[in-house]
């Protein structure tokens, strides 16, 4: 799950780094009135999206005059903020942070991610700050600092002082970064992060740190223990069908073909989109309906594929290990009568009770069509949406 | 031979007496697996499928003499069900549950390493070696004892490369699969190491998918150390940059963890790859001759 920026600077301030005093509104009045409260006279007003880039696209300005803190919050709020991380329709504002202006003299990069190779915390820190990470370690690996966390004694301030001589800071910079460093591991350990970045980190003309963006992602397997976070939760920001399918415990991503897919099982959910592609089709999702494939699940599954109107036929691949597939077919069949499938259905069942399923699935009378093998499925749903 | 278990293993089970741990370990009776007893907190002393509870591990440990655990317990408490199995002095842990916090794992992997415990999961079907015992929740009427090694990061994928090399009939010696999350308390090349050294196993099957990069550590680790004929298959190669498939670990992110990338490593090292994974017996039949 990710954070606004303005949710994830609440939490740097918890965990004691610098941050602007800044006020997140819903309405162009309250960000004037914001202006207003934090003083000063600029500002910085910074559409709230989950996405990068949003700069360049337009959603965040240096202002001067309340009058164009109302411009731009009248401009922005109730609509969708198109950057080049975000699909073409863009992502919803229905906030703008204002805050204080910061003076900038050097952009730093300060970002903690786990790593699966080390199993680690592992920070990265560099001198290249305000321009996109992957670029510089891509380029320039060299610039990029690390330090890892050990689990079972935390981030040690000697390491954050590494960092900063490394990075080149000197005199109370020195201090001010390691404050940074211990206070950043302390709130990935203690809030369940998954990411966390500060880009960039600026050096203010005073010679001050202060973090002038905040992008967390947070572990969404840690949810039941983070209330305070989770109730940050913004599903605006996300597709609508994936935030519905999660509500039946259903992991559904949308893609952009022509081909739904209902599967069991995370890996072979990706097999099948894997296969469609292979024999010519383009699949429109990946679904995977987990173990327990109720007829109940299987119905919800449909009503999320068929949402899509570009799906033209749909594949389901179950493989039954312990559930008989016989009682999924009974379900697959409700489904269909129930929820009224118009496109063509095609079935490969197999594992337990695979055949009794496919005969349950023949005499159902219904547009539905049994495939012998998972290359033969493939094969018959291109062919149903009318590719190949 | 097989590797990690066989039919000698004694075998408890923690959350034994919950929906999960009942059901499967009724089934894993039924297949023949060595269960000496579970586990739960408060319900030591009575008897549940015939086995003794106990209220802790190391009860059960000093009881039964049990090597391995398999644990089901609800998320939020398998780190200190780990922790609990590993001072216990269990040998092999299978952690079957989903959803476990990552955090929680970079102190369980840790703590299990420095006590020198091997864990398999979270997040994944578990082990089986085929006739002998059956950890987990994966069907043990697909599987053929035979020669052929298949470790995996996914349940149903595993699956479907049991079918097939039970179709073609040349059986499997040992399945492991690994999990799909982030941090695995065993990886690919954990389990390669076992299989390259197991008499019973002829050929290899490597199951990966999107995400990490496992799959070309393994890549590299095979063109040192594996003689032995090893097919791979990588599934999300339609995956989406930033989506999470599912898995907790099956994203690709800052353009890492790509299934290109893992098929050219793999390639590389010498290793047949198929890009169906309705093509896994067929090649294994190339590469082996048999």
């Amino acid at each position: 799950m990710n954070l606004h920026e303005y949710q994830g600077k609440q939490l740097f301030a918890e965990y004691g780094l610098p941050v602007s005093k800044g006020i997140a509104c819903d309405t162009p009045k309250e960000a004037v009135d914001a202006a207003g409260e934090i003083g000063g006279d600029a500002w910085v007003v910074k559409a709230q999206v989950h996405a990068g880039g949003r700069g360049k696209a337009g959603g965040v300005k240096l202002v001067k005059s309340k009058d164009e803190i109302r411009e731009f919050a009248e401009k922005w709020l109730g609509q969708n903020l198109v950057t080049y991380q975000t699909d073409e329709n863009g992502q919803p504002v229905s906030k703008i942070l204002v805050e204080s202006l910061t003076d900038i003299d050097q952009e730093l990069y300060l970002g903690a991610v786990v790593d699966r190779g080390t199993r680690r915390i592992v920070f990265m820190a560099s001198t290249e700050g305000g321009v996109e990470i992957e670029k510089v370690a891509e380029e320039t690996p060299e610039k990029i600092l690390k330090a890892e966390v050990d689990p079972l004694v935390g981030a040690q301030p000697y390491q954050g002082r590494e960092l900063a001589f490394k990075l080149g800071l000197e005199g109370k910079q020195i201090g001010q970064f390691t404050k940074i460093f211990v206070g950043l591991a302390k709130l990935f350990e203690e809030c369940d992060l998954a990411l966390v970045e500060i880009n960039p980190l600026v050096i203010t003309p005073a010679g001050d740190l202060h973090c002038l963006d905040a992008k967390v992602g947070v572990d969404g397997n840690a949810l039941y223990r983070q209330k305070k976070i989770h109730e940050m939760h913004d599903p605006s920001q996300e597709d609508s069908r994936e935030a519905e399918a999660a509500k039946w415990e259903l992991n559904y991503v949308a893609l952009e073909g022509n081909i739904g897919c209902m599967v069991n099982g995370a890996g072979l959910a990706m097999g099948t989109m894997d296969i469609i592609k292979l024999s010519g089709g383009q699949p429109a999702n990946f679904l995977d309906v987990g173990g327990g494939a109720t007829k109940e699940r299987v119905s919800e599954a449909f009503k999320i594929i068929l949402s899509d109107s570009n799906v033209k036929a749909v594949l389901v691949n179950i493989f039954g290990g312990i559930v008989r597939c016989d009682m999924i077919a009974e379900g697959i069949i409700g489904a269909v009568k129930e929820v009224g499938v118009k496109v063509p259905v095609v079935v490969r069942l197999e594992g337990n009770n695979a055949e009794k399923g496919t005969q349950v699935l023949a005499e159902s009378g219904l547009n539905i069509i049994a495939a012998t093998s998972l290359s033969n499925a493939a094969e018959q749903v291109v062919k149903a949406a009318g590719g190949k | 031979m097989s590797i990690l278990i066989n039919k000698d293993t004694k075998v408890i089970c923690q959350g034994f007496t919950g929906a999960q741990g009942t059901f499967h370990s009724e089934q894993a009776i039924a297949y023949g697996t060595k269960m000496v007893g579970g586990v739960s907190p408060g319900k030591g002393g009575t008897e549940h499928l015939g086995l003794p509870v106990f209220n802790t591990v190391r009860d059960a440990v000093e009881a039964t003499g049990a090597e391995a655990t398999v644990i089901y317990v609800p998320a939020p408490f398998c780190k200190d069900a780990i922790i609990e199995a590993a001072d216990a002095g269990i040998q092999l842990i299978v952690c079957i549950t989903e959803g476990i916090p990552t955090i929680d794992m970079l102190y369980a992997k840790e703590y299990v390493d420095r006590k020198g415990v091997r864990m398999i999961g979270p997040n994944c079907p578990g082990v089986i070696t085929p006739d002998e015992c059956k950890i987990g929740i994966m069907p043990g009427h697909i599987h053929k004892k035979g020669k052929v090694g298949i470790v995996s990061r996914s349940g149903t994928l595993t699956y479907e490369a049991v079918k097939q090399t039970t179709d073609f009939g040349y059986g499997q010696s040992t399945c492991i699969g690994i999990g799909g999350d982030p941090i695995p308390g065993s990886n690919f090349i954990d389990i390669l190491a076992l299989l390259e050294k197991d008499p019973e196993t002829e050929a290899i099957v490597m199951i990966g998918e999107i995400g990490g990069t496992a799959e070309e550590e393994a890549a590299a680790y095979i063109k040192q150390n594996v003689s032995k004929p090893v097919v791979s298959y990588i599934a999300g190669v339609t995956a989406p940059p930033g989506k999470r498939m599912g898995h907790a670990g099956a994203i690709i992110s800052g353009g890492k963890g790509t299934a290109d990338d893992k098929f050219a490593a793999l390639e590389d090292a010498g290793v047949r790859t198929v890009r169906s994974l309705a093509e896994i017996g067929q090649a294994l039949k190339e590469v082996t001759g048999w």
